[in-house]
């Protein structure tokens, strides 16, 4: 079964692979499962249950599902992941189909702005939102004045928009380096034959350019909706407010684990619903790139 | 040949348009950043004013700030490290010895670090330090990122020893090596691109991280940059936007600098799904 | 006492046996070759000597020490590989002082060791140039570079050539040759071209799945193959191999081919005890023991139709259709025949070779 060589002994390469086995093992594989665990009991970090949990079972799935809350974060969260999807998505390929064939300094330019928005910390990305949708002072309204516009208060008129145009606006440049890369991989005889029929831009556009990067379309959703679901920054911005308007899973569960009673067990029977969902999309994920 | 000419100058015109409209999109909110630190009455707000080192003065002596910093670069320079050394062996040695399951292992590993992510562990992993009584220690917060980040790591390096023929190490021993000088004299020094690359991704990744620091630590004085930010702007708000707004440049610069490095030796995209 | 020998030695990859139990021992001094197809085990065997590999069973020696337990490092042996497996990121003279370097030797010895020897083997003005800035040729002989610098007790060279164009093969080969002569370093080679095997070899082991099926000079193993494989593996154009049965008559003892048939009465007494009447057995004759006659003069020759006509030079091949058989003619008087032509082919009864059918041992 495991063959030992002459430049590794069996001994050896059991002993190289051992502190990555450790590290991942107790840290990545091991609170997965036993994040189910935690779930199955009652545990607090205050009060009596912090010092004496019990199992209560399956009664914090249940209460999860009854929670009011837990199924409005969720129907926000799907709110939030669908408008960033196709923010992401839509401008990553808008800007890779108006770049694809533009050199020097307009694609350069274009470009690094949009990655530059990509690798700002997050944290950083969130106050310059704040600053920007600011009611009194931000340059968004500040410009809408002058415009003959009222200002407005974004945060309070369009809660979950900000959350979805706050990701878009971090997450595009992602997509629109795999499209980039996508129509680049397209022979360009392709579209030269299309040229040659007469075919217009929108025809080339639905019956050429789409079909053929069908399989990077899929996998940016599939990839966009796992990170989006899981995304947490959205908490600097608006900590789930205004009253829980922008209260995406990720921050529900953070709320429930970490704030007021400090549930843990209630928050491990979420943690691990996430889990559940995670581990459906990566398998979807992965059937997608077996089928190619 | 004018209609075709009037044809493309329209279609030009729409494009050029709509690119106009998204670098605006994208730019807009960016330039509170360069304006905010350097004007003496900072504010939300963007407003030109006569540009003034203050703030940036002002930070470099707030004490808190600076260890914030230093914190940050803690995590992720030893994050990086372990993981970069850790990966190392692990992978040479999946790479130079075959077993039956190696290849489901590498992909379970990797669909665990997918599936696994900050938020779904969270709670579990804050549990887990708690009892370890690793909370508010730098330690926690690295082994969480190891954790994370060793398989993505452990995938691609090995992918680089793959490609060196094992002909070198076996050359090597016939020459008088022994295995181990063999790897150091030989595989260390031809797979440096590798290293680079993982150890880039994990520094750029670690660096502006939130979630894990904000539930692990604690005193205000072990916070990274990203939660210290976070800190005093929700307890002290509006007087300090000065400040926030320096310290949040200077955050972003490090990244920024590798992003525009990376670009110029390596060029950033997708050649077969890896950046760079 | 040999400088290698190998005492009954099994190598086994999982349920495939590479080498079975083979024996064999290589004289101080001797170039000796390990010759066959691919899958033979011929690499196999090498590395076992190198160390590269571990046998499950039997004994291996160098220079009369059993080296199993030994690491590569500790047999001191220089080995060039098949594609040289110079270190990139080194320059040539790293990779040849490579060895000594490890050895932890003087600094001023090793610079005086790598230019002797670059100096011997041309390479002088590549010394600084990384491998990938050096021609095929010149790797190979920077590789032979780092295998000499550590006076190695045996070279070990495997299929050295086979990267190289035809023409500059030949001159490589000979200078090989040269520098194993000179050094006077055993060697073992390992090729699976067997006019190079020819060419350079002082004995030549022949395998084929792993069992040696025969091991002699050069001479020994064209003249006289001991089985079947050997006597059709060795010689270019190949041996002529055909079977036939044997009928032994009162007063002659005729081979039958079907298509025509063989009296070879004057050898019958060498084959009488080996072999029963109508016994099938492979019948071999070398192109160059078939004499090609215009006209039907000889008694005992076979007539046949020319198939092909190759005219390398001073030598001719000539295909010749007896039927549905072939026989190939080696022929070095120029011939002016054509295709189509009626010869008529004489065989010399003494470079005749016999084996049985089942297990292709020779019979004479």
């Amino acid at each position: 079964m495991f063959e030992g060589g002459i430049i590794l002994s069996k001994k050896r390469a059991f002993l190289f692979i051992l502190p990555a086995l450790a590290f991942v093992t107790v840290f990545l594989i091991f609170p997965a499962i036993w994040a189910i665990y935690i779930g199955l009991t009652n545990e607090a970090l205050t009060g009596i249950f912090g010092l004496n949990h019990q199992f209560v079972w399956f009664d914090n799935f249940i209460k999860a599902f009854k929670d009011p809350w837990f199924r409005s974060s969720l129907q926000i969260s799907f709110k939030f992941v669908f408008g960033s999807l196709v923010g992401q998505a839509g401008l990553g390929l808008l800007l890779a189909l108006l770049l694809n064939n533009k050199k020097g300094i307009i694609k350069e330019l274009v470009s690094n702005i949009v990655i530059i928005a990509w690798i700002i910390p997050g944290v950083v990305v969130a106050y310059l939102w704040v600053a920007f949708l600011d009611k009194d002072f931000g340059l968004l309204n500040s410009i809408l004045e002058i415009l003959g516009f009222a200002r407005v208060n974004w945060f309070h008129t369009l809660p979950v928009g900000v959350i979805i145009i706050f990701n878009t606006w971090r997450g595009t440049a992602f997509s629109m380096l795999l499209f980039m890369a996508a129509l680049q991989s397209i022979p360009p005889s392709y579209l030269e034959t299309a040229d040659v029929i007469g075919a217009s831009g929108w025809c080339k556009l639905r019956d050429i350019i789409l079909p053929l990067i069908k399989p990077q379309i899929l996998t940016d959703l599939i990839l966009l909706t796992l990170w989006t679901f899981n995304v947490f920054t959205p908490f600097i911005l608006t900590k789930g407010g205004p009253a829980h308007m922008t209260e995406i899973l990720p921050i529900y569960t953070y709320r429930v684990a970490f704030m007021g009673t400090c549930r843990i067990g209630q928050g491990a029977a979420i943690s691990t619903i996430i889990l559940l969902i995670n581990l459906t999309l990566a398998l979807i994920y992965l059937k997608m790139l077996k089928r190619k | 040949m004018m209609f075709k000419q009037r044809t493309n100058l329209w279609n030009n015109f729409w494009i050029y348009l709509i690119l106009f409209t998204l670098v605006l999109f994208f730019l807009l909110p960016m330039i509170w950043l360069v304006i905010a630190p350097f004007s003496s009455k900072a504010s939300l707000a963007v407003k030109i004013t006569l540009p003034s080192l203050n703030n940036f003065r002002e930070l470099f002596k707030n004490k808190i700030a600076m260890l914030a910093f230093k914190n940050s670069f803690i995590i992720s320079f030893s994050s990086t490290v372990i993981v970069a050394i850790t990966s190392m062996l692990a992978a040479y040695a999946l790479s130079r010895t075959d077993f039956k399951w190696r290849s489901t292992l590498l992909y379970a590993l990797l669909l665990f670090s997918t599936v696994v992510t900050g938020i779904a562990a969270m709670v579990p992993l804050f549990v887990l330090n708690l009892r370890l009584g690793l909370i508010d220690s730098y330690l926690s917060v690295i082994f969480v990122f190891i954790g994370g980040f060793l398989p993505v790591s452990i995938f691609i390096i090995k992918d680089f020893f793959d490609a060196i023929p094992k002909d070198y190490e076996e050359a090597a021993m016939v020459a008088g090596s022994t295995p181990s000088q063999g790897f150091f004299r030989i595989i260390l020094p031809l797979s440096q691109q590798g290293m680079v690359v993982i150890a880039l991704y994990i520094f750029m990744n670690t660096w502006g991280s939130f979630l894990m620091p904000f539930i692990l630590l604690r005193s205000v004085n072990k916070y990274p940059v990203s939660v210290a930010i976070y800190t005093f702007f929700t307890q002290e708000g509006l007087p300090l936007l000065g400040l926030l707004s320096a310290y949040s440049l200077l955050y972003s610069l490090p990244v920024i600098v590798l992003y525009i490095i990376i670009n110029r030796k390596f060029g950033f995209g997708f050649h077969g799904g890896l950046k760079g | 006492m040999h400088d290698v020998a190998f005492e009954k030695v099994t190598k086994k990859f999982g349920k495939v046996v590479a080498v079975n139990n083979i024996s064999f021992q290589v004289n101080k001094g001797e170039l000796f070759t390990l010759l066959g197809p691919s899958g033979c085990g011929k690499t196999t065997t090498l590395r076992l000597i190198a160390g590269l590999e571990i046998p499950q069973s039997g004994n291996i020696y160098i220079k009369g020490k059993n080296v199993e337990k030994l690491l590569p490092k500790d047999r001191n042996i220089g080995m060039v590989f098949q594609n040289y497996a110079l270190f990139p990121h080194m320059n040539v003279f790293d990779n040849i002082a490579y060895p000594l370097k490890i050895r932890k030797q003087p600094q001023k010895e090793i610079i005086h060791k790598v230019t002797e020897i670059a100096k011997n083997l041309q390479t002088e003005e590549l010394l600084s140039r990384k491998p990938n800035q050096i021609s095929g040729g010149q790797q190979q002989r920077v590789a032979l570079g780092r295998a000499m610098v550590q006076e190695p007790n045996v070279f070990l060279f495997d299929e050295p050539l086979s990267n190289l164009d035809a023409k500059l093969r030949t001159e490589a080969r000979s200078f090989l040759k040269h520098i194993q002569k000179e050094m006077k370093t055993t060697a073992i080679y390992v090729t699976h071209d067997q006019k190079e095997a020819m060419a350079i070899s002082d004995r030549i082991a022949i395998l084929d799945k792993g069992v040696i099926m025969q091991i002699g000079t050069p001479k020994e193993v064209y003249k006289n193959p001991e089985n079947v494989f050997v006597a059709g593996f060795i010689g270019d154009p190949p041996m002529n191999l055909l079977d036939c049965s044997i009928k032994y008559n009162q007063n002659k003892t005729v081979l039958d081919f079907l298509q025509f048939k063989l009296d070879i009465s004057p050898i019958r007494d060498l084959v009488r005890e080996k072999v029963n009447n109508e016994e099938v057995i492979v019948f071999g004759i070398r192109p160059e023991d078939i004499t090609v006659e215009y006209k039907d003069i000889s008694p005992n020759s076979i007539k046949g139709e020319v198939f092909v006509v190759e005219r390398l030079g001073p030598e001719t091949i000539i295909h010749v259709k007896i039927g549905n058989l072939i026989l190939i003619v080696r022929d070095f008087s120029e011939p002016n025949i054509n295709m189509g032509d009626t010869i008529w082919l004489k065989i010399d009864l003494n470079s005749v070779h016999t084996y049985k059918k089942e297990d292709g041992k020779i019979i004479i």
